[in-house]
């Protein structure tokens, strides 16, 4: 899932400071299972701002919607009969579900309020790790299903460096080495011998370093 | 002879090879640079210059080996993954070798969390592995990582780093044939302390014929004091430091530390020089470069061979 | 002492301790202030970051979550589950300038009467001391509520 956090409360009064009336939007996807913009969270927030601007004598309207994906135009389309009046969207989405309404509403000022985190995984209750960058070349295949692109800190195609102490990465006690796991991994599937390939340098145009990326499947197209 | 590396016609003698290394400074300064590499001259084959070690920000390595051209000396480029993309890279190889750089160090290098900017960002385009394969397909093949044509390829002497002491252990040398594969001439590695388990690493490097691939240096670092031991032993990743050693420099008053950090740096040196398979030493005084010549003569390195 | 200012306190008490430790300081004759108002809950870990929230927003000056002692949850980890959730308004809390020492978590067992009587007095002084919640005691609070 994508994981977010909820901006500082002053980053976010900040942003609705000018407005009287304000849409709350959360998102029932990723958002929700990561607990940082589901329908909960949005009550919650809702909760906070009213009563830290009752604080300085002002109300602050706040009218919560919860969509069921704020990544799709046709569930953003729904906010169509609740914009009016409001004075600016705060969305509880991921940079997805804010660029999608900034894109479907154009004079409406819509600010995030929460940081996209990662693409990551839930290690425990209350714990997600980052688990994929995206990359669009997945190598999982060559690597015993640990991608080193995502977690060795310098993304190295062969590793470990000479950082990695008891398994654990140089950059923190915290975090496992990436190799470490997928020499483990290797091993159990009986892959050792292929550790010894060298993993040639990759093309990153498939990434981010070819420009912003699109999909497009002409089958599906309506 | 792949090139016209200093390093790399000391190695072909068959003799042991002594090799160190110089911090640049922090500042534009060029004074330093040239004080430390005069300091060295006629002790070692050639000198390292790190590339922004521990992701402090430094003068390049680049300038500064230069400067040690100019001083008629050998310099060893080091250039780490960290900060340049492979463009940067070919293009400061070029640079380097253009002005008579012929030997450098492919390194991953140390995550910017460790240095003074941890905020920046870091490259990692390609890795250490990577990068010795392409400094070899400028040198063999005469082509870019784009596949271009380079007019007057760069004859680069190929080194890189291994850390014997980094876990999973099993996985040290390994890795290490993986440098090989790509193209290595040379490995430096991390400072030597724990002597027994260099040696047995050596010995898995024998088994696998790995030392007639490609040349060994043993990394020396004198410890200065009780506390640098144990700094290095507790502090540093990947760096193994065993008890007796961090007790026997604290058995002594502190005045003497110094002193007998060097003689174990010796002692070292005297032992390894009998493993079979090692083709010299790497000796990095850190901010204690003038100790170098003591070291190098002490243990019977001198004179250094007229290649 | 006419004007003295009297606290709105919501005390969140678990069925299993608290509210029981309640009950027997009601039977044993123990006073308690009648500012605390008690809402009876299945378990401390019932008691959401929301339900905090709306008691705040609805004028309480203090809250209190009153769970098991440690280890005597009748659901295993509520008490401590609850604990955490309140750690976590209590940063929202300061960070929206309400205070975070406006809210506590307490543990007690249901054999602790005298405890609850205590626990209720204390936190009432201590809430007298910090004074009226600072969004209730505003003209927008009064809007809100005409208008809510």
């Amino acid at each position: 899932m994508i994981t977010a956090e909820r901006k500082p409360m002053e980053e976010i009064m900040g942003y609705v400071e000018p407005c009287q009336r304000i849409l709350l939007v959360g998102c029932n996807e990723c958002v929700t299972v990561c607990a940082a913009g589901g329908r909960k969270e949005v009550g919650l927030l809702s909760s906070a701002l009213q009563m830290a601007f009752m604080k300085s004598g002002k109300v602050l309207q706040v009218k919560e919607l919860t969509l069921e994906r704020q990544c799709d135009p046709e569930y953003v389309e729904e906010l169509v009969r609740e914009i009016d009046g409001v004075d600016a969207v705060l969305s509880m989405a991921c940079g997805c579900g804010v660029q999608e309404i900034a894109r479907r509403f154009r004079d409406k000022p819509v600010f995030p309020a929460v940081n996209t985190s990662f693409m990551g995984a839930s290690e425990r209750q209350g714990v997600w790790a980052e688990r994929c960058q995206g990359c669009g070349n997945c190598v999982l295949g060559l690597t015993g299903g640990i991608c080193p692109i995502a977690r060795c800190s310098k993304r190295l195609l062969n590793g470990p460096c000479g950082g990695s102490t008891g398994g654990k990465c140089e950059i923190s006690p915290d975090v496992d080495c990436a190799w470490h796991l997928i020499w483990e991994r290797m091993k159990a599937l009986g892959m050792e011998k292929s550790y010894e390939q060298v993993m040639p340098a990759r093309d990153w145009r498939t990434s981010r370093d070819g420009g912003p990326r699109k999909i497009v499947r002409e089958d599906l197209a309506l | 002879m792949k090139t016209d590396s200093r390093l790399e016609k000391v190695l072909k003698t068959g003799g042991l090879a002594v090799t160190s290394e110089c911090g640049p400074p922090r500042g534009a300064v060029p004074e330093k640079i040239r004080e430390k590499a005069a300091m060295l001259k006629g002790y070692v084959d050639a000198i390292n210059v790190t590339d922004n070690q521990t992701a402090v920000v430094r003068m390049s390595s680049l300038a500064a080996c230069i400067f040690i051209r100019q001083m008629g000396l050998s310099a060893i480029l080091q250039m780490v993954a960290r900060d340049r993309n492979r463009i940067a890279m070919q293009s400061d190889i070029l640079g380097a070798y253009s002005h008579g750089v012929d030997t450098m160090l492919c390194l991953s290098g140390d995550h910017p969390k460790f240095g003074d900017h941890p905020m920046a960002a870091n490259v990692y385009d390609i890795d250490s592995v990577q990068m010795v394969q392409m400094v070899k397909q400028m040198r063999d093949e005469g082509t870019f990582q784009g596949g271009g044509d380079i007019e007057n390829p760069p004859k680069m002497y190929i080194g890189a780093a291994a850390n014997p002491f980094a876990d999973p252990f099993e996985l040290r040398v390994p890795r290490l044939a993986k440098k090989v594969t790509a193209g290595v001439d040379f490995i430096q590695t991390q400072c030597v302390y724990n002597l027994d388990k260099f040696e047995r690493w050596m010995a898995q490097i024998r088994e696998r014929g790995l030392h007639e691939k490609v040349h060994i240096l043993a990394g020396i670092t004198p410890m200065k004091s009780a506390g640098m031991a144990r700094y290095m032993k507790n502090r540093v990743p990947g760096m193994d430091v065993p008890d007796e050693l961090v007790n026997r420099m604290a058995g002594v008053p502190k005045e003497k530390q110094g002193a007998e950090g060097l003689t174990i740096a010796v002692e070292s040196i005297e032992r390894l020089k009998e493993v079979k398979g090692l083709s010299g030493f790497h000796i990095m005084a850190i901010e204690w470069e003038e100790k170098v010549p003591e070291i190098v003569e002490r243990a019977g390195l001198l004179p250094r061979p007229e290649v | 002492m006419a004007n003295r200012f009297e606290p709105v306190i919501a005390a969140f008490c678990c069925h299993y301790c608290s509210y029981t430790a309640a009950d027997m300081a009601g039977s044993m004759r123990l006073s308690y202030p009648p500012n605390v108002h008690i809402i009876r809950v299945p378990c401390s870990g019932k008691v959401d970051a929301i339900h905090i929230m709306k008691a705040f927003e609805k004028g309480a000056d203090g809250v209190y979550v009153a769970g098991c002692l440690e280890g005597d949850c009748h659901f295993k980890n509520g008490n401590v589950r609850a604990g955490r959730r309140v750690e976590y308004v209590k940063k929202l809390l300061d960070e929206i300038g309400i205070g975070g020492e406006r809210l506590e978590m307490i543990t007690m067992s249901a054999g602790m009467g005298e405890l609850f009587a205590r626990t209720a007095s204390d936190f009432t002084e201590k809430i007298r001391k910090e004074g009226p919640n600072p969004v209730k005691s505003l003209p927008g609070a009064a809007v809100r509520s005409a208008a809510g």
